[in-house]
C-alpha cells in the first residue's frame, strides 16, 4: 500500500506548476517565431467565437435583467431607484460581464481542449505528430491560446453591451424607468480606469482557458477514462483560476486607479 | 530522389555505412518503475531488425528513444552517426525527416482525410500542392488503398488504417523505417498483406527497418521470403535460405535477452529463448 508522503506530494505540485509554466512560455514564445499555423489561428477562432456567441448573449443579457431587479429593490429603500443605470453599468463592466464570459467559455471549451488534445495524446497522434516533424505545442496549443484571448475579449465586450441592454429592458418594461435616464447615469458613472479593468481581465481569463486546457489535456495518459478525468479536472481549474485572477487584477486595479 | 539528396551530412553518412542505430547502455523508466534497463545493440545499414519480446517489455518505449520521442535516463543513443543527446530541438526535428514511422494503433489525425494525413510532412515542408497530390497518389497506390483517398480515418478498417499509417511513413522516401507492431489487432489474413508490404517496401526502396511483432511467423516470413517485382508478389528465398540483413532482438523485462541471426534464433540452447518461440 501507498502511504501518502506530504514530500512526494509537495514535489509532484512544484514539478506540475513548472510544467505549465514552461508550456505558457513556449506557447507564447511561438507567437514569435515562424512556422505560425494561421489556418488553425482562423478554425479555432471560429469555434470558440461563433459556437460561444449565444451562450454569451443569453447569459449577458439574463444577468443584466436579474441585476436591475435585485438592485432596484435595495435602491427603492434609499430612495435612490433612479441610480439603477449606474449600477447595471458599473457591475456589468467591472465584473459580471469579464468574469461570467470567462466562466462560460471556460466550461464550454477548456473541456473541449482538454478533450481533444487528451484523445490525441492517448491515440499517440502527438508523438505521431512529433514524428512528422511538428511541434504540438506550435501547430496546436499556440493558435488556441491566440484564439482564445482574442475570443474571450470581443465576446466580453458583447456579453457586456447585452447585459446593459437586459437591465435596461427591466428598468424601462418592469421598474418603469426612463430609458434615457437609465443610459445616461450609467454612461456617466463610467470611467477610464472601469474600461481598463474590464478589458484586461478577459485578456487573462482567455489565457487561462488555452493554457489549462492544453495543458491537462496534453499530460493525459490511462486511455479514455483518462481523458475524462483530465477533462474535469481541466475545467475545474481554470474555474477557479479565472476567479481567483480576477480578484487578484481587481485589487492591481484599484492599485492603480483608485476605484 | 530522397531526402538525403537535400541533406549533405546525411549523403556522407550513408557513403560511410556505419551502423544506422546505435544504444549504449540505455536505460529508462518512468515513475520510478524502470521499463528498459542496460540496453546496447546497433542496427547496420540496410539491416531488418526485428523485435520481440512479451507484451509490457518496453518495445515501443524502446523505439520511441531511437526516434526521440523519449529521452533516456541513462546511456546514450547515435542515429545516423550524431548523438540524441547532443541535438538541440531543430536538429532533431531534421533527424526525424529521414525517419518513417509506424504506430501501434495507426495514430492517424483523426479530423483530417487520407490525402491530408498521407500529406501531413508534405504540406509542412511547403512542397508545391501539384506534387503533394502525386506523391500522395502514388504512395496510396503503392498500399494498395488509391479508392480511400477522400474517406476520414473513422470509416476505415483496421487494416487500411494502417496502410494509410505505413503511406503516411513512407511518403517522405525515409531511410529509416520503425514499425511498431504493425500487425496487432489484426485478423490473419489482413496481417499478411501487410506483411507483405514491408516486405515490398524494404526490398524496394532499401531503406533499413525496426519492427516490433508479437507475431512470429510475421517475423520469419520477413526472414525468409523476398519481393518479386516483376510478379508483383511476394515470394520465398529459393533454397530455403534466410535473409542474412535480417536480424533479431529479443527483450525481456527490460533487458536484451537475444540480439543475433535467425539462424541463431531458431539454434538457440537458451531454455527461456527456446519456450518463446514455440
Ligand atoms: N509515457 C509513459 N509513461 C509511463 N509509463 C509508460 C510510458 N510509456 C510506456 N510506459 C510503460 O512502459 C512499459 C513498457 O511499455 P511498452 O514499451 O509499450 O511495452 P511493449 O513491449 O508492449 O510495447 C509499460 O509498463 C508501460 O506502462
Ligand atoms: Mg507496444
Amino acid at each position: 500500500m501507498r502511504i501518502f508522503s506530504p514530500e512526494a506530494y509537495a514535489k509532484s505540485v512544484v514539478a506540475s506548476v513548472q510544467e505549465y509554466s514552461l508550456l505558457c512560455a513556449r506557447a507564447v514564445a511561438n507567437i514569435f517565431s515562424r512556422p505560425r499555423y494561421m489556418a488553425d489561428i482562423y478554425a479555432q477562432m471560429d469555434s470558440i467565437g461563433a459556437g460561444s456567441l449565444p451562450i454569451v448573449v443569453l447569459t449577458g443579457f439574463f444577468t443584466g435583467c436579474v441585476l436591475a431587479l435585485q438592485s432596484a429593490v435595495n435602491l427603492k429603500v434609499f430612495g435612490a431607484v433612479n441610480m439603477t443605470g449606474e449600477l447595471v453599468t458599473l457591475a456589468m463592466i467591472k465584473e459580471l460581464g469579464p468574469v461570467l464570459t470567462g466562466l462560460m467559455i471556460s466550461g464550454r471549451n477548456t473541456s473541449g481542449m482538454a478533450s481533444e488534445l487528451g484523445s490525441m495524446n492517448v491515440t499517440e497522434q502527438l508523438d505521431a505528430m512529433r514524428a512528422l516533424g511538428t511541434d504540438p505545442i506550435r501547430k496546436l496549443v499556440t493558435p488556441r491560446l491566440v484564439a482564445t484571448v482574442v475570443m474571450v475579449f470581443f465576446l466580453t465586450i458583447i456579453s457586456d453591451a447585452c447585459g446593459v441592454g437586459g437591465g435596461a429592458f427591466v428598468a424601462v418594461y418592469m421598474l418603469k424607468l426612463n430609458a434615457a435616464q437609465f443610459f445616461h447615469t450609467g454612461y456617466m458613472s463610467l470611467e477610464h480606469g472601469d474600461i481598463v479593468e474590464g478589458l484586461v481581465k478577459p485578456v487573462f481569463s482567455g489565457f487561462i482557458i488555452a493554457t489549462i486546457g492544453c495543458y491537462y489535456g496534453l499530460r493525459t495518459t490511462g486511455g479514455t477514462r483518462g481523458v475524462g478525468q483530465a477533462t474535469t479536472q481541466a475545467v475545474v481549474s481554470s474555474s477557479v483560476l479565472i476567479i481567483l485572477v480576477d480578484f487578484l487584477v481587481t485589487q492591481l486595479m484599484i492599485g492603480i486607479f483608485g476605484r | 530522389m530522397t531526402a538525403t539528396a537535400e541533406n549533405p551530412w546525411m549523403a556522407e553518412f550513408l557513403s560511410r555505412g556505419g551502423p544506422m542505430v546505435e544504444f549504449e547502455n540505455v536505460s529508462i523508466g518512468f515513475e520510478g518503475n524502470p521499463v528498459l534497463r542496460d540496453i546496447s545493440f546497433q542496427v547496420a545499414l540496410g539491416e531488418t531488425r526485428i523485435l520481440l519480446g512479451p507484451a509490457g517489455g518496453g518495445k515501443s518505449v524502446l523505439m520511441k528513444l531511437v526516434n526521440g520521442l523519449l529521452m533516456p535516463d541513462r546511456g546514450r543513443i547515435r542515429v545516423f552517426g550524431r548523438w540524441l543527446n547532443e541535438m538541440n530541438e531543430d536538429e532533431i526535428f531534421q533527424m526525424r525527416a529521414h525517419i518513417g514511422m509506424v504506430f501501434q494503433e495507426s495514430a492517424l489525425f483523426d479530423s483530417i482525410n487520407v490525402e491530408d494525413n498521407v500529406a501531413y510532412r508534405l504540406e509542412e515542408d511547403h512542397v508545391p500542392p501539384q506534387e503533394i497530390h502525386e506523391r500522395v497518389l502514388e504512395v496510396l497506390r503503392f498500399v494498395d488503398l488509391e479508392e480511400a483517398i477522400e474517406k476520414f480515418p473513422a470509416e476505415l478498417s483496421g487494416g487500411m488504417r494502417r496502410r494509410v499509417s505505413i503511406a503516411r511513413a513512407i511518403i517522405g522516401r525515409p531511410e529509416l523505417l520503425l514499425y511498431d507492431s504493425p500487425t496487432g489487432g489484426l485478423d490473419p489474413i489482413t496481417s499478411s498483406t501487410i506483411i507483405e508490404l514491408v516486405v515490398k517496401q524494404r526490398d524496394v526502396s532499401g531503406a533499413t527497418c525496426l519492427l516490433i511483432t508479437h507475431r512470429l511467423q510475421d517475423a520469419f516470413t520477413l526472414a525468409t521470403h523476398r519481393f518479386n517485382l516483376r510478379e508483383n508478389r511476394m515470394e520465398p528465398i529459393p533454397n530455403h535460405r534466410v535473409d542474412p540483413g535480417t536480424r533479431f532482438l529479443v527483450l525481456n523485462e527490460g533487458r536484451v535477452v537475444f540480439d543475433g541471426t535467425t539462424l541463431e534464433l531458431t539454434h538457440t540452447e537458451d531454455p527461456w529463448l527456446r519456450e518463446f518461440i514455440q
